[in-house]
C-alpha cells in the first residue's frame, strides 16, 4: 500500500527535478524570445558586418565573435605546455607523496581565486609590463589587448585543463606501461609512445573544455582587453569580446534594438559554450566508460 | 618507434623529464605573484576603519567596504538558501531514479547550466526579474548567484547519494519505516557530509563571481539590507574600484581584493578539510 506522504514526497522530489529542467530551458527561451528583435532588425548581417555602432542602430558583432575566438584560443595554446607539464607531473611522474599534495593544492589554490582578482591583477601587473614590452617592440604601448587578455587567460585554465588531463593519464591501464616497460622503454618513450596514444582523446576533450571555459570568461577579460568595439589588426591591439563587450554595455543599452542586440550576443555565447561542453563532456564519459566496463 | 643508442634515448628521457618539471613549476610563479601583490598591497589598505566603515567620496581619506561585505553576506546567504532546497531535491531525484527520460534530459540540463558563462546568467535573471521589477535588486543577484551554485549542489549530492550502499536504505525498509522517512532520516543523514562539502564548494565560486551581479545587484555605497534594493558586494567592489581613474580607489580595491581572495580560499579550505574528515566510510 502507497502512503500518501510517499506519493507527496516523491511528488516534491520529482518536481524540484522538473524545477531544474524548466529553470534551464526557460534559460534558453528567454534568450531566444528577446534576440528575435535585432535578428529581425538586421538579419544574418548580425553575424558577418563588423560595425556595431548602437548611436545608428547598427550592429554588427563579427568584431567580437573574431575577439573571442582570438583570445580563448590563444589564451588555450599559451597554457597548454603548462598545464600538459602538470599532467604528465601529477599523473605519471609524481603520482603521490609530499610534492604531489603541494602541487595540487597550488594548483586548487589558483582555480580558487576570483576571476575578478585576475583582472585586477592583470590590470595593474602584466598590462604595464605589456607595455614595456610594446615599446621594446615599436607599436602602440596600449598595455590593454588581446595579447594581455589570452596570457591572464592562459593562467586561469591552467589548473583546469590540468586536472581533467591528469585524471585522464591516470586511467592509462597500468599493464600497458609496465609492458612497455618491460620492453626496455624508458620513461618518456613510455609516456610518448603508450601514455599520450591511450589518452589524446580525453586530453582533447579536457582542451575544448578549458575552451569553452575561456571563451565564457567575463570579468577578467573584460578588465584587460581594452574594450576596443573595432576589428582587432593585431594581437596587440584593443579588442572586445561577447563576454566583455556584454559586460560593458549592457547596463547603458537604452533602446530596445540595442538591448536586443547585446542579448543576442548572449545567446551566440550560450551556444558556443554549449557545445564545446557538449562535445567535450561526451568524449570524457565515452573513455571512462570504457575504462569501467 | 625509432631507436638509438642506449644512452641517447637515456638522455632524451632525461631532457623531457626536465623540460616537464620546468614547465610544472613555472606555472607557480603567477600564483606566487598574485598572493604576493595582494599581501603586499592588500594589508597596506587594511585596517580597521577600512572593515567597519561606509565607502567615502573620492578625495576623502579613509572609508571602508563594510557595506560590500554585508552585501556579499546577504547575497550568499540568499542565493544559497535558494539554491540548497531544490539542488538536493534535484540530485536526490537524480540518485534514485537512475534511469529515464526526466533524470537523463535533468542531467543535460545541469550539465548545460554548470558549463554556460556567468554573464549569462546575469543577462537571463536582468529580463526575468529586473525589468519587470523596474529595479536592481539584491535579490536578483541571488537569484543568479542560485543558478550558478545550482549545479555545484546537485552534482555533490547525486554522487554523494549514489555512494551510499542499498543495505541501508533496504534495512530501514525492511524495518518497515515508510519511504519518505527512509530518505530523510537514513539515506540523507549519510550523505550529509557530501552535500555539505558541495554546498561549501558552491559557495566558495559563487563568492568571487561578478559577472551575474553587475546589472543584478549593480552595488551601491549605502548599507542596506532591503532586498528589492540595489546592493554592495565584495566582488563588484572590486571591479568598479579598479576601473575607476582614482589612485585612492585602487589602494581599496588592493584590500578589498586580499578580503575577497581570504574569504574564497578560506571556504575552498573548509571543504576540503571537511572532505577528509567527515567522510563516512563504507
Amino acid at each position: 500500500m502507497k502512503q500518501l506522504s510517499d506519493t507527496l514526497f516523491n511528488a516534491v522530489v520529482r518536481s524540484c527535478a522538473i524545477g531544474t529542467l524548466i529553470l534551464v530551458s526557460g534559460l534558453c527561451v528567454t534568450l531566444v524570445i528577446h534576440a528575435m528583435p535585432v535578428f529581425r532588425h538586421s538579419g544574418l548581417s548580425f553575424l558577418f558586418t563588423s560595425t556595431w555602432d548602437p548611436l545608428r542602430q547598427q550592429f554588427g558583432a563579427l568584431p567580437f565573435l573574431v575577439g573571442t575566438v582570438i583570445t580563448a584560443v590563444l589564451g588555450v595554446l599559451i597554457s597548454l605546455p603548462f598545464s600538459l607539464s602538470i599532467a604528465f607531473f601529477l599523473g605519471e611522474y609524481f603520482p603521490s607523496g609530499k610534492l604531489s599534495i603541494f602541487f595540487q593544492s597550488a594548483t586548487d589554490l589558483l582555480a580558487g581565486i576570483p576571476s575578478v582578482i585576475y583582472g585586477f591583477w592583470g590590470l595593474f601587473v602584466v598590462a604595464p609590463f605589456m607595455q614595456k614590452i610594446e615599446i621594446r617592440l615599436g607599436i602602440m604601448p596600449y598595455g590593454v589587448g588581446i595579447a594581455t587578455a589570452s596570457i591572464i587567460l592562459a593562467i586561469m585554465i591552467v589548473p583546469y585543463t590540468a586536472s581533467i588531463a591528469r585524471e585522464i593519464i591516470k586511467l592509462v591501464p597500468s599493464d600497458l606501461k609496465e609492458a612497455a616497460y618491460a620492453l626496455g622503454a624508458t620513461r618518456w618513450e613510455v609516456v610518448r609512445h603508450v601514455v599520450i596514444p591511450y589518452a589524446h582523446s580525453g586530453i582533447l576533450a579536457g582542451i575544448l573544455l578549458a575552451l569553452g571555459r575561456a571563451i565564457g570568461e567575463t570579468m577578467a577579460v573584460t578588465m584587460v582587453i581594452g574594450n576596443r568595439n573595432e576589428f582587432p589588426k593585431s594581437i596587440f591591439d584593443p579588442a572586445n569580446t561577447m563576454a566583455s563587450v556584454i559586460a560593458n554595455e549592457f547596463a547603458e543599452a537604452s533602446d530596445d534594438i540595442y538591448l536586443s542586440a547585446l542579448i543576442a550576443v548572449a545567446l551566440l555565447l550560450f551556444l558556443f559554450t554549449t557545445v564545446m561542453n557538449m562535445f567535450g563532456r561526451f568524449v570524457i564519459k565515452k573513455l571512462t566508460v570504457r575504462q569501467e566496463s | 618507434m625509432r631507436t638509438g643508442s642506449y644512452s641517447r634515448r637515456i638522455v632524451i628521457s632525461r631532457i623531457m623529464e626536465c623540460v616537464i618539471f620546468f614547465f610544472a613549476f613555472i606555472s607557480l610563479l603567477p600564483l606566487t605573484l598574485i598572493l604576493f601583490y595582494l599581501a603586499k598591497k592588500g594589508m597596506a589598505a587594511i585596517d580597521w576603519q577600512f572593515l567597519t566603515h561606509l565607502p567615502r567620496p573620492v578625495g576623502e581619506e579613509g572609508g571602508g567596504v563594510v557595506n560590500a561585505i554585508v552585501g556579499s553576506a546577504i547575497l550568499i546567504f540568499c542565493a544559497t538558501l535558494m539554491a540548497v532546497p531544490l539542488g538536493v531535491g534535484a540530485g536526490l531525484y537524480l540518485s534514485e531514479a537512475k534511469e529515464g527520460k526526466l533524470s537523463y534530459w535533468t542531467r543535460v540540463a545541469v550539465d548545460i547550466l554548470q558549463g554556460s558563462p556567468s554573464i549569462v546568467m546575469g543577462v537571463v535573471v536582468y529580463l526575468w526579474v529586473v525589468k519587470p521589477m523596474q529595479s536592481f535588486s539584491a535579490l536578483s543577484g541571488s537569484i543568479a548567484l542560485a543558478i550558478m551554485m545550482l549545479p555545484m549542489v546537485i552534482y555533490s549530492t547525486e554522487e554523494t547519494l549514489k555512494a551510499i550502499p542499498c543495505t541501508l536504505k533496504e534495512a530501514a525498509l525492511a524495518l518497515g519505516v515508510p519511504y519518505y522517512r527512509t530518505i530523510l532520516k537514513v539515506v540523507i543523514p549519510a550523505g550529509m557530509s557530501g552535500i555539505t562539502t558541495g554546498v561549501l564548494i558552491g559557495v566558495a565560486r559563487i563568492a568571487g563571481e561578478t559577472a551575474p551581479l553587475l546589472f543584478t545587484a549593480f552595488g551601491s555605497p549605502f548599507l542596506d539590507i532591503n532586498p528589492l534594493k540595489p546592493v554592495a558586494a565584495l566582488p563588484l567592489v572590486v571591479f568598479n574600484y579598479a576601473t575607476s581613474p582614482y589612485p585612492q580607489w585602487w589602494e581599496q580595491a588592493w584590500g578589498a581584493s586580499l578580503v575577497l581572495t581570504f574569504l574564497v580560499l578560506c571556504l575552498h579550505l573548509t571543504a576540503k578539510i571537511g572532505t577528509r574528515r567527515w567522510k563516512i566510510q563504507f
